[in-house]
């Protein structure tokens, strides 16, 4: 008999005084008593509609199942047939709009906490198991995947266990991409995306740091150094500013920026040799994921005031239900309706405030989402020492630029025929290099599809 | 990691080091830059690449212990290994066209106009350096430019050595003699820069100048390096390092370097004031 409660089994999390001033997980994780009574409330469908909402086909009732046997090993097993990263999309996946959309127990109450088991199904196999994965016979033809984020990652997981002889290159010192230097230690820990890179590694994937393809070496040149495929999972890593005066003061800087220095380069661990700016009042101006993780994150390094300023409304935000939500119980206070004009800096160039201008909403433009429009003569200054820009990124241009018939829409993404291949034969491509910034999900299910598109091209 | 194959002290605070790097070395162009990092706790510092030996695989870097990341690097020896070592990035110099041109270095500066210097003279150009430094004990290079240019002018700040006077004076004197080069490229400290760019203005001779911002990444992500040139915001790690000298805006670029300042040595700052007065009382 499934367990008919109709809201998720709760899941632990540090409390919100406690973790606003930490970099520690935010939440815990199930017990295997709790995994096991929330995963009785799957009804286990025949037509599971979850699945249909997962971009990689999770088996979302058979693990779950098997999480209800107690049998977590299976579940993992499960889980890991068609999701290399159960870790990471457990804990960063939008699954309310995802799987859990689609659950059928979502009707009526809450859906299955489908995002929070995958997560206990990872980590109690990390925790318990961890046996790195067998490196399969080599097949001697060699894949370059150039980029180590959720879209390469899982293109070279795959391809490695096709038998490909894999190389991922990375453009900074640590393999991850945005899962290391954007995603903050308190939501994703590093060291379960370090994990993940050793059990590439144990498959024989060579990872290769501090190599920016584009410059280092071209496309062209891979393919004369023997490579007969390349996967480009090059990521949306260029910030976009707002082109409002005062943008080139001290303490204005992009999200990326701020979250680079923070998480990659550790400087929130006193012993590291990066600093950030110690602020007092931060304005972080957007309202997507990465402004939550900024605005969260210059709490913890200790401001008294953090500021969410978003031009629409709380609801029109692109941030997750939760994310909003965490950063609330935090102490961010949201000024939504709300969009700079100027920022304001004191005798030696530094940010002491911002302009700001109140918004309401008209109709709706080309997004389908209503309009901000300023509202006449109601300017007013927030206090701030440092001001965030989070308003979305765009490709790099580093590698469309330095390979000849690699061709770009208007916004800079690569694009990809049917089969996840570019304008350039045995080139292929995926995630935000090709959408623009998405979900890491959404990556990974495009580094899946460049890979089982790799496999084809090269057995033709 | 890679390893420091040679060091060399070129005076008491500037320090010579090849570090193999075979991918780079076998890149590099003159203009471009690395990044390091020392150690797992290490931040990631932007250094313009001073030469390198493609046979060798080995890239050098001459550079000035002035912060806490350039002196520990200064304190490691031949044998020694750092954790990262990442480039080439940044655009190269061009030098394809250029028939005559006026390579100008100041100080440590030196050490990357050099390499610029000799790409200039390999694409066949005829070659004016002009080099400055504070006095004649930290001269660097001096025989490495002599081989290079077509006609070399040694500057110290206090007449110990060459010619008593700041780079922009025997600048300022071709020009006014009717002298006219395809370009200049000035290499230095900020205020250097900007009084290259000053003097060259009049005459309309395009001036590059090479920008050394704040820099993380140096891939273009984070943003910290842009520069505002021409009215545009530039990101100097991808558009540059090189950039118009006569639409720079200089004076943000020095309050934006200063952003971390507190963690920085006072030496630069109180150095490169004294040169931006000095400069100011020659350009009047």
């Amino acid at each position: 008999m499934a367990n008919m409660t109709l809201t998720k089994t709760p899941m632990p999390e540090q409390d919100p005084k406690v973790r606003a001033r930490n970099f520690k997980e935010v939440a815990l994780g199930y017990t295997p008593e709790q995994a096991i009574e929330e995963a009785g409330r799957c009804l286990k469908c025949k037509n599971p509609k979850c699945v249909e909402g997962c971009p990689v086909n999770v088996r979302i009732p058979e693990f779950i199942a098997k999480v209800q046997e107690g049998d977590f090993k299976a579940a993992y097993e499960i889980i890991t047939s068609t999701n290399a990263l159960p870790a990471l999309s457990g804990r960063v996946c939008p699954q309310e709009s995802q799987c859990e959309s689609k659950c059928v127990r979502g009707i009526k109450g809450e859906p299955v906490a489908i995002g929070r088991l995958e997560r206990f199904v990872a980590d109690w196999y990390r925790e318990n198991v961890n046996a790195m994965p067998e490196k399969v016979p080599s097949n001697g033809i060699k894949v370059a995947v150039v980029g180590s984020g959720p879209a390469g990652m899982t293109a070279a997981s795959d391809l490695a266990k096709m038998g490909y002889v894999v190389t991922m290159f990375e453009a900074l010192h640590t393999a991850g991409g945005v899962l290391v230097y954007g995603i903050p230690e308190f939501r994703l820990p590093k060291a379960i995306v370090a994990n993940e890179i050793v059990k590439l590694q144990a498959q024989g994937v060579e990872v290769m740091t501090n190599m920016v393809i584009g410059r280092v070496l071209t496309i062209d040149e891979l393919f004369e150094m023997g490579y007969k495929a390349v996967f480009v999972g090059s990521g949306a890593g260029l910030p976009m500013f707002m082109n409002i005066p005062g943008e080139a003061l001290k303490g204005v800087m992009s999200a990326n920026e701020y979250l680079t220095r923070t998480n990659l380069m550790k400087a929130y661990d006193e012993t590291a040799d990066t600093p950030v700016i110690r602020s007092k009042a931060v304005a972080v101006v957007g309202g997507g994921n990465v402004a939550m993780d900024a605005a969260r994150c210059a709490m913890r390094l200790g401001a008294d005031n953090v500021y969410v300023v978003y031009r629409r409304g709380e609801a029109e935000m692109p941030a997750r239900a939760e994310e909003k939500h965490h950063a609330k119980e935090e102490g961010i206070e949201f000024k939504t309706l709300c969009n700079p004009i100027e920022i304001i800096g004191d005798e030696n160039g530094r940010v002491c405030g911002m302009k700001c201008i109140r918004m309401e909403l008209g109709e709706p433009d080309a997004s389908g989402r209503r309009r901000p429009i300023e509202v006449p003569d109601s300017e007013f200054m927030l206090e701030v020492d440092t001001v965030v820009m989070s308003l979305g990124t765009s490709p790099n241009p580093l590698i469309r630029s330095t390979t000849p018939g690699l061709e770009t829409n208007r916004k800079g993404c690569l694009i990809v025929n049917e089969n996840e291949m570019t304008t350039r034969d045995g080139v292929f491509a995926g995630g935000d290099a090709v959408t623009g910034a998405a979900t890491v999900i959404l990556a990974m299910g495009a580094g899946k599809k460049g890979a089982a598109a790799i496999d084809a091209y090269l057995k033709k | 990691m890679y390893k420091i194959v040679r060091k060399k002290e070129l005076n008491s605070a500037v320090t010579l080091m090849d570090i193999e790097a075979p991918f780079i070395a076998k890149k590099a162009q003159a203009g471009q830059f690395i990044i390091f990092r020392i150690d797992d706790k290490g931040e990631r510092v932007p250094l313009t690449i001073a030469g390198y030996d493609r046979e060798k695989g080995t890239v050098t870097i001459i550079f000035q212990k002035v912060g806490f990341s350039t002196i520990a690097l200064g304190n490691l020896n031949e044998g020694d290994y750092i954790q990262d070592f990442v480039g080439p990035l940044g655009k190269p110099t061009p030098v394809a066209g250029k028939k005559k041109v006026c390579v100008v270095g100041g100080g440590v500066g030196c050490a990357i106009a050099l390499p610029s210097a000799r790409a200039f003279k390999e694409a066949g150009a005829d070659v004016t350096v002009i080099v400055g430094f504070r006095n004649k004990d930290i001269v660097i290079l001096e025989e490495e430019f002599a081989a290079v240019a077509d006609r070399l002018i040694l500057m110290t700040d206090d007449g110990s050595y060459g010619q008593h006077g700041l780079v922009t004076q025997p600048l300022k004197e071709m020009l006014e003699n009717g002298e006219t080069f395809d370009e200049v490229l000035a290499i230095g400290p900020i205020p250097m820069m900007k009084f290259v760019s000053l003097t060259t203005k009049p005459f309309g001779v395009h001036t590059s100048v090479s920008l050394n911002p704040i820099m993380v990444d140096g891939t273009g992500m984070c943003g910290g390096c842009r520069v505002t040139v021409g009215g545009e915001v530039k990101f100097a790690c991808v558009d540059g390092p090189e950039f118009d000298g006569h639409q720079v805006d200089f004076a943000e670029l020095m309050s934006r370097n200063g952003s971390y300042r507190d963690r920085e040595a006072e030496v630069t700052e109180t150095h490169a004031c004294r040169m931006e007065a000095m400069g100011k009382a020659l350009i009047k």
